[in-house]
């Protein structure tokens, strides 16, 4: 019996045989969205650090002025979304390589998940805070 | 030949031989700098407590913001800004590495040495002009 990432003579690209691998069948979405933000984030940190080395100083009024902008608070936007769901991908890998003990690895993947999704909703009410009353 | 096992006592099992593990190998650009990916990636998620703390102040007003601020603008804070920074220009550079690779190119040995260099170039270079531009 063929494996199903094996070649089985039918016309299926790399990507159509790998698709469904992985234990919950995730594994090449997990891969591919790692990938897809990692360009996002390259191109939205690069704003981003640009927009810090720009920045006239760190007080309260021209930070809050800065980010009520539309364009910026846009852009963070995107950039907490992007960058958020990046590192927990990444955290998660780093969790399924190190931790052996299968009831300690389900609860810290749970907390990852959490974590990161409790710290980027707050993120995402604080921007759109300052961007509607700012 | 002599067998090793023979000369061992008779209680217990011979342990069984294990694989050659991390502290067998030389370290090498190419493996210290893969880990190194690794751990700034998670420095940088543990950074982004700061800058949820930094945007939540915000929206909280010009008292809580003054807090951030001064615990941002204190040596620990300053030496851990200073950090993920370095991070962050590694781990962006490091990235572009691997999305090439992950395109195919940079597999001779030379050339991910190469790129390796680049990136830590790169990395230093970043850092010092992003320090070197910002308002503190």
């Amino acid at each position: 019996m063929k494996l199903k990432w094996e070649d089985d003579g039918t016309f299926k690209s790399p990507l159509s045989r790998a698709r469904g691998l992985g234990s919950a069948g995730g594994a090449v979405t997990h891969w591919w969205h790692q990938r897809l933000t990692s360009v996002a984030n390259l191109l939205l940190m690069l704003w981003l650090v640009c927009a810090a080395a720009q920045m006239p100083g760190w007080s309260y009024d021209v930070v809050a002025g800065w980010l009520a902008q539309p364009i910026n608070a846009v852009l963070m936007l995107l950039s907490v979304i992007s960058v958020f769901y990046h590192a927990a991908l990444g955290c998660q890998v780093i969790a399924e390589d190190y931790i052996h003990h299968e009831g300690l690895k389900i609860f810290k993947l749970g907390g990852i998940r959490l974590f990161f999704l409790a710290t980027g909703v707050t993120c995402v009410f604080s921007i759109l805070k300052i961007a509607f009353t700012g | 030949m002599s067998e090793p096992a023979q000369t061992q006592k008779a209680a217990g099992p011979k342990p069984r031989p294990l694989s050659p593990h991390l502290q067998v190998y030389k370290p090498q650009l190419t493996s210290v700098m893969s880990i190194t990916h690794r751990a700034t990636g998670y420095a940088l998620s543990i950074g982004l407590v700061m800058l949820t703390w930094m945007l939540l102040a915000l929206a909280s007003g010009p008292a809580a913001y003054e807090t951030f601020l001064s615990f941002a603008g204190s040596g620990v804070g300053q030496l851990l800004l200073f950090g993920w920074s370095l991070a962050l220009f590694y781990h962006l550079c490091n990235g572009v590495r691997h999305l090439l690779w992950d395109m195919g190119y940079l597999f001779k040995i030379e050339k991910a040495y190469k790129a390796g260099y680049i990136v830590l170039l790169f990395t230093v270079i970043l850092t010092a002009y992003f320090w070197w531009s910002v308002s503190v």
